[in-house]
């Protein structure tokens, strides 16, 4: 699965992107952002605050229920500024 | 409506350009709104603002919200321009531009444009403050997503 971070999500966790393989158990957003944070010190301190992480698969907004099943890239961000 | 102009660049935009644009060849246009977002120094304090976002994803949400402002406004146009990259205090980083045969949609949905943007569109802002210090990324604003909110208690139609 291609993972690709922005903005401060992006500088702590080091890496603006990652192929990673997921273990079949992460089926939903949600159990995503919870694996993610068993990776290491620096995704947990990236992801720490769930609800301050947005999330979209293939440039679609998506939500912690949202399943992942047959996505190519999620995107993992902080609450958008732009305007 | 003709096809609306989508556009994320780092360059700057041409406002009167793109009013012309939607006036030239549309006679049936009588009201054209504006709105034009610009770096503040908040106070002196800031040297810059770096507007980072997410290709695709950014063209693709600014359609969608478009697409939804053509549902609710009888709209003859719309552009929407938006800048990434470093901007000076000064400098513009949005330009919403709507037209309509009367004034209250042009300026209803340029509203509600804006107020959509700020918290759909993937587009982020880091400061670069002018006295050396490392700049903060903007936090999302408390009324961003009341703003959208409120187009939702009752959808008008112009």
């Amino acid at each position: 699965m291609k993972l690709v971070y922005f903005a401060w999500v992006r500088e702590r966790i080091g890496k603006p992107e990652e192929d990673i393989e997921l273990p079949p158990a992460v089926a939903t957003i949600g159990d995503l952002i919870a694996y993610l944070k068993t990776r290491g010190e620096e995704y947990a301190n990236a992801l720490r605050e769930p609800k301050a992480i947005r999330t979209a698969i293939d440039h679609v907004h998506a939500q912690a229920d949202t399943r992942i099943a047959g996505a190519r890239e999620i995107a993992l961000f902080p609450p958008m500024t732009g305007g | 409506m003709d096809s609306p102009r989508i556009v994320v660049q780092a360059e700057d935009f041409d406002i009167e350009a793109e009013i012309a644009r939607l006036t030239r060849g549309n006679s049936n246009t009588g009201a054209v709104v504006t709105f034009t977002g610009v770096c503040r120094d908040e106070h002196g304090t800031l040297a810059a603002l770096e507007l980072e976002h997410y290709a695709g994803m950014a063209e693709s949400e600014m359609r969608e919200i478009v697409t939804e402002a053509a549902h609710r406004w009888p709209l003859t146009g719309v552009s929407v321009i938006h800048r990434y990259g470093k901007m000076q205090p000064g400098d513009r980083i949005v330009l919403v531009v709507t037209a309509s045969e009367h004034r209250q949609a042009a300026f209803e949905s340029a509203g509600f444009l804006m107020d959509y943007l700020k918290s759909r569109a993937p587009f982020w802002k880091k400061e670069h403050m002018r006295d050396g210090s490392e700049g903060e990324w903007v936090a999302a604003a408390a009324g961003d997503d009341a703003a959208v909110a409120r187009w939702n208690e009752a959808p008008k139609r112009g």
